[in-house]
């Protein structure tokens, strides 16, 4: 495989959000606006790139047997440099996204690509893997919170189309189930058709 | 009178699927059937009060004597990712029925994160250990229940004749949100 195809694979055609439905919980809870699904977005990739470039350079030091929690820990490293960072830089951001960067080590996505992919292939491909992977997470949360911040407040953003609350709901929680399901329609029959 | 307003909060207001998105990778993935959410539901609820007493005793009397709670989110992870093992360990000798019940649940935990989430969020609200373990039950009931209206609604989401393309997760995902609608009737109990 090559490398581009390697990077583009995680943007639609393994979308990890809408095809493999993996980190859902982020998914749902911060994207009520679109600037918050991409710094939540930005800050999965950023954990998945490192992990993802530290797990294949110690690949061959870390016994079968204890691997997982190995991963763990060098995952949880790395969330705590980005709560860190983003709280000491972006506190508003840190404020809004909460309980949910904590959160990223529980992510499956980021373990799930370090088990299934970092710890076989080579310090290159799994950066290239990992940035793809993070970026197409970002994309999805992004693309989520736009769809949310449109409909539920006109505004995409924070730039307002129209000055009145729109449907509200979809910046709720019920909204954020209805959205993603509609989207998912919407990327399942997308991909039917390209196949 | 306290402890009331945290469990009615926990399990109707602020339902941590259904208000706060926390757990939602086995509320989709494993809330096929109802049998094997209860047996979900029990696991989470066993794990969940452990953890939280775990992890809010290392809380307040290591992280924050020694000052080195910027490792929280490390040393939260490790605690119940060793715990889920012991805990397997555990009833696999004591209690194989119990095992058998909950056993295949047990290692999904620990990529739940309603758990870790739940004992963040009791230091959070600086709850003492009595509040924190009120909070842990009444967040699992609250999960269970979820979990358990959801499966029913999924039951008979299979005899019935779906769009094409919405078939299977996409109908699951907006059914849970006209759960979440009803869910938000609650809003102001407390």
């Amino acid at each position: 495989m090559s490398q581009m195809k390697n990077f583009t694979k995680g943007f639609i055609k393994e979308n990890p959000v809408f095809v493999l439905l993996l980190g859902l919980c982020p998914v749902l809870g911060v994207t009520s606006s679109a600037f918050n699904g991409l710094g939540m977005g930005l800050a999965t990739t950023f954990v998945l790139v490192g992990s993802n470039s530290v797990v294949s350079m110690i690949k061959n030091f870390i016994p079968d047997k204890v691997r997982i929690p190995a991963f763990i820990v060098i995952i949880a490293s790395f969330v705590t440099i980005v709560e860190l960072v983003m709280q000491a830089y972006l506190p508003v951001l840190f404020e809004q996204l909460g309980l949910f960067i904590p959160l990223i080590v529980v992510n499956c996505i980021v373990l799930g690509r370090a088990e299934a992919f970092a710890s076989k292939n080579s310090l290159g491909s799994s950066v290239v893997d990992g940035l793809g992977m993070g970026l197409g997470f970002a994309f999805a949360l992004t693309l989520l919170g736009g769809v949310r911040e449109l409909l539920g407040s006109g505004a995409l953003f924070d730039f307002k189309f129209i000055e009145s609350d729109a449907m509200l709901v979809f910046v709720l929680a019920p909204g954020a189930f209805i959205a993603l399901g509609y989207l998912i329609a919407i990327i399942n029959r997308l991909n039917k058709k390209n196949a | 009178m306290e402890y009331a307003i945290i469990i009615i909060a926990a399990i109707f207001v602020n339902n941590i699927v259904l208000a706060q998105f926390l757990g939602v990778c086995p509320f989709v993935g494993v809330s096929g059937k109802i049998s094997t959410s209860v047996g979900m539901g029990g696991a989470v609820l066993f794990v969940m009060t452990l953890a939280t007493v775990v992890t809010w005793l290392i809380q307040n009397y290591i992280l924050v004597p020694f000052e080195i709670t910027f490792l929280q989110t490390i040393t939260f992870i490790l605690v119940i990712a060793s715990l889920v093992q012991m805990v397997e360990i555990i009833l696999k000798k004591l209690s194989p029925s119990l095992y058998g019940a909950l056993g295949v649940f047990l290692p999904l935990i620990t990529t739940n994160c309603a758990v870790l989430g739940v004992a963040i969020l009791t230091i959070q609200k600086d709850f003492n250990l009595m509040e924190g373990v009120v909070f842990a039950i009444a967040t699992a009931i609250g999960f269970t229940l979820a979990m358990v209206i959801f499966a029913g609604i999924r039951e008979h989401l299979d005899n019935m004749e779906v769009p094409k393309g919405m078939a299977g997760v996409p109908i699951a995902l907006v059914s849970a949100g006209i759960l979440a609608l009803a869910f938000m009737g609650f809003t102001g109990l407390v």
